[in-house]
């Protein structure tokens, strides 16, 4: 049960997830390599989130293995940051004090923790909001102290739930840019979902494609042979973007659609 | 706005004294019966005056602070644990319900009986009631707590101990607070209503001494004097509430979505 340097960063065997008698997800097998950014796609209610937390430890899966870096997960995955979907900063804490919670909890020394908090905001562009509380940050402010809340933290494993689903295209754009040159710093494996393929394209290494539920799989693994770095904006334009967004498209829509008409 | 609020509540507050007064006076109703705003001024003036209220006045401060203090501390520590542990929950759920439907009124002969005519039977008693609202609204508030938030501080590591005091304490703060203010309401009729019914000091033997003697001038004026008391407690709590919830976006003046 060791770790191993050349065990993929994670590595989902048969998994499948039930609520009751509803089964979310069914024989899920995924791999992701250490350093890989993978994009999840799919119809909405596939159980894209659902297999976050299977990763992230927080609910173990019903059926199937889970192993982080080759050891098999028990417990919440250490290893993982994870930005979730909804509001997940807490309300009570300022920017800054939500950032250095990580440290505080680690019993990083208190003025170090501020420290390296005040640097991480100023690294997602909030320098001068630390005191703010979270009610009064904008929708694109709070996912990027949510972002240095986990990223200060250097997890190897980097898990987001469609992190900028909620944001306008410009702030959008600004922030798949910023990300993306933060992940080129040091390169964390990253599980990216989200319902926009172009935004899964111009992302990831890998687009993973999700059957509409329930028992959702994966019916498609394309990989993005995209040069890096890339600009999110102009890399749309580009022909191999639009053929590999062709390529896929073809069969997400088929899913949608079958999402729909259920 | 506020300036509006507060005119209307002075003329409402003046209007009121005033047909009181006019009432009595014209011979309306009877002043044996309701006594007159200008006489229970008159008695308050007198009390503070020649200082026979003070004694009074700290006894019921004392046995509402303390029976506050217990029941609250009591009430927040059986409201944590028994939110966090659904087993014991369970088990006492139909005790605790049991014990918080008697009616207090009834307990206070025993209070008396058991704790003496001071002010340990009081304060018992307002203890009975403290703690009930301090322990279902921190139930409450654990109960409450944003999951998301919750899974969010556990994948950033805290530990048990850590989450109560990062995220199930501030988040149940709130309901906390609102406890406190429903809390400092029990706490003196806790006090009050003991007095009332057997000691030899404070705002309820005050009252009773005077009801005794069918005094109803002494009876509404330590009313007025025991509601402006409870008005300052009140105030007191609310302005430690606003220090420590700055972080709560004002109502109706939401700033993030919901
Ligand atoms: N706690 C739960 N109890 C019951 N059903 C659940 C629960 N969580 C999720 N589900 C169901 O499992 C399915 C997958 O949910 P999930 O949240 O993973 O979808 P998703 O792919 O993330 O959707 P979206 O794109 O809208 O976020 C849905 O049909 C949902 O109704
Ligand atoms: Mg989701």
């Amino acid at each position: 049960m060791r770790s191993d340097a050349s065990a993929p960063a994670i590595q989902l065997s048969r998994v499948s997830q039930r609520f009751g008698d509803y089964v979310a997800i069914r024989g899920v097998d995924l791999v992701a390599a250490p350093g890989e950014f993978v994009a999840i796609v799919g119809p909405t209610g596939c159980g894209k989130s659902t297999l976050l937390n299977i990763v992230a430890g927080l609910k173990p899966p019903a059926e199937g293995e889970v192993r982080i870096f080759g050891k098999p997960l028990a417990g919440l995955n250490r290893q993982a940051g994870y930005l979730f979907q909804a509001d997940s900063l807490l309300p009570w804490k300022t920017a800054l004090g939500n950032v250095m919670l990580g440290l505080v909890l680690r019993g990083v020394a208190d003025g170090e923790a501020r420290e390296q908090a005040r640097g991480w905001l100023a690294k997602v562009g909030l320098r001068g909001f630390e005191d703010r509380y979270p009610h009064q940050l904008s929708g694109g402010m709070k996912k990027r102290v949510a972002l240095a809340q986990v990223l200060i933290l250097r997890p190897k494993i980097l898990l987001m739930d469609e992190p900028f689903g909620a944001l306008d295209v410009q702030t959008r754009q600004l922030m798949e840019n910023e990300l993306l040159a933060l992940w080129q710093e040091d390169r964390k494996t990253v599980l990216f979902v989200t319902h926009d393929l172009e935004e899964a394209i111009a992302l990831a290494d890998r687009v993973v494609v999700f059957s509409a539920g329930p028992a959702s799989r994966i019916v498609g693994d394309f990989p993005v042979e995209l040069p890096r770095p890339r600009d999110v904006a102009e890399v749309r334009l580009t022909e191999d973007f639009l053929k590999i967004h062709r390529e896929i498209w073809g069969l997400l829509r088929e899913e949608v659609m079958r999402a729909h008409a259920r | 706005m506020r300036a509006r609020v507060r005119f209307f509540q002075a003329f409402l507050l003046l209007f009121l004294v005033l047909g009181w007064e006019f009432s009595v006076r014209l011979g309306w109703v009877d002043a044996f019966f309701f006594s007159k705003p200008s006489d229970i001024a008159a008695r308050i003036f007198e009390w503070f005056k020649s200082g026979e209220i003070y004694g009074h006045l700290w006894i019921t401060l004392w046995e509402t602070l303390l029976a506050f203090l217990i029941g609250t501390v009591f009430g927040v520590v059986m409201g944590l644990w028994l939110a966090l542990a659904p087993t014991a929950s369970a088990v006492l759920d139909p005790f605790i319900k049991a014990l918080n439907s008697i009616p207090r009124v009834i307990l206070a002969p025993i209070f008396t009986l058991w704790f003496g005519l001071g002010v340990a039977s009081k304060v018992a008693l307002g203890v009975t009631l403290v703690f009930f609202v301090a322990f279902f609204n921190t139930y409450q508030g654990i109960k409450e707590v944003n999951p998301v938030v919750l899974a969010n501080a556990r994948m950033l590591g805290a530990s048990g101990r850590q989450l109560l005091q990062h995220v199930y304490l501030p988040s149940a703060a709130s309901w906390i607070f609102s406890s406190l203010r429903t809390s400092i309401g029990f706490a003196v009729i806790g006090a009050v209503v003991g007095e009332y019914l057997g000691a030899a000091k404070g705002l309820g033997y005050l009252i009773s001494q005077a009801e005794g003697v069918f005094d109803t001038t002494g009876v509404f004026a330590g009313m007025v004097v025991l509601a402006v008391f409870v008005v300052l407690l009140d105030w007191a709590v609310s302005r430690v509430e606003a220090r420590l919830l700055v972080w709560r976006p004002e109502p109706g003046r939401e700033g993030g979505t919901v």
